[in-house]
């Protein structure tokens, strides 16, 4: 049963990130996009991560592909039309794409014979949010500050960015 | 029965994508979503090493990820909102004005 769950969330995760790469339209990237998103919030939840979860479908399905529609819809894309070929830009990115995941595959496969990994644990705890709120705030709280201060300059510098007049 | 090899593979394939995106697109948010895929595949590799070991702190590291990609997000988007009012495209490889 975890089994099945697992393949059928990473089988959507994957042809969702596909057609993610190879819609023309960027609105139905987004879509797609979202969709792969939710997909991944699904095998969060089948690890154990419901705070993971649930941050993911909030912050990044909720908010940021929100904010990629808004944008999409916004801007004319009709104008700027790409118009000219990419044949060779894709033959380009789909061997360095096969390299890349054939050196992960490698470093896999060297890694499970020679790390030694220990087997899946059942479960962390119960509470997951508080095992998370545990750690963010005793051993990783200066790390958790920083991330605030990353976030305000984030902020200050896009309404800066938006408001300024073409 | 899953390992954490099924993790692993299923985080390789889902970066491998982003890489693509990334080389192959040239709409500006077609890449920007590819950055944000790669950053998602990384998310699963330390939830899944966060349940091997036991612990949350793995899991307390994909939620510094996910600030990082929306702040990265936020930014990119006021980057191409700003571009698109000045040269009215998106194409990225109209972004040369500093190429040497």
């Amino acid at each position: 049963m975890n089994a099945l769950v697992f393949y059928f969330f990473a089988g959507l995760a994957v042809g969702s990130a596909i057609l993610m790469v190879t819609r023309r339209d960027p609105l139905h990237a987004a879509m797609c996009m979202a969709s792969a998103l939710l997909a991944t919030a699904g095998i969060f939840l089948q690890l154990g991560a419901e705070f993971l979860f649930i941050v993911q479908i909030f912050l990044l399905v909720g908010a940021v592909m929100a904010l990629f529609v808004f944008v999409a819809r916004s801007l004319d894309f009709e104008a700027g039309k790409i118009r000219r070929k990419t044949g060779r830009r894709w033959a380009v990115a789909g061997i360095l794409g096969i390299i890349v995941a054939g050196q992960m595959w490698f470093a896999i496969a060297a890694g499970r014979t020679s790390l030694r990994l220990p087997e899946m644990q059942a479960n962390i705890a119960p509470q997951n949010t508080e095992a998370v709120g545990n750690a963010l705030f005793h051993s990783l709280v200066v790390p958790f500050g920083i991330t605030s201060v990353l976030l305000l300059v984030t902020m200050i510098g896009v309404t800066l960015m938006w408001n300024r007049r073409a | 029965m899953l390992s954490i090899d099924h993790y692993l593979a299923l985080s390789a394939v889902l970066f491998a994508v982003g890489v693509v995106g990334v080389l192959a697109r040239r709409n500006v948010m077609v890449v920007l979503m590819s950055i944000l895929l790669i950053l998602n595949a990384v998310n699963l590799n330390l939830a899944a090493f966060s349940r091997l070991h036991g612990t949350a702190d793995g899991q307390a590291f994909a939620i510094f990820v996910m600030a990082t990609a929306a702040a990265e997000a936020a930014v990119g988007l006021g980057i191409i909102v700003a571009f698109f009012r000045n040269r009215g495209t998106v194409d990225l490889e109209e972004m040369d004005l500093l190429k040497w």
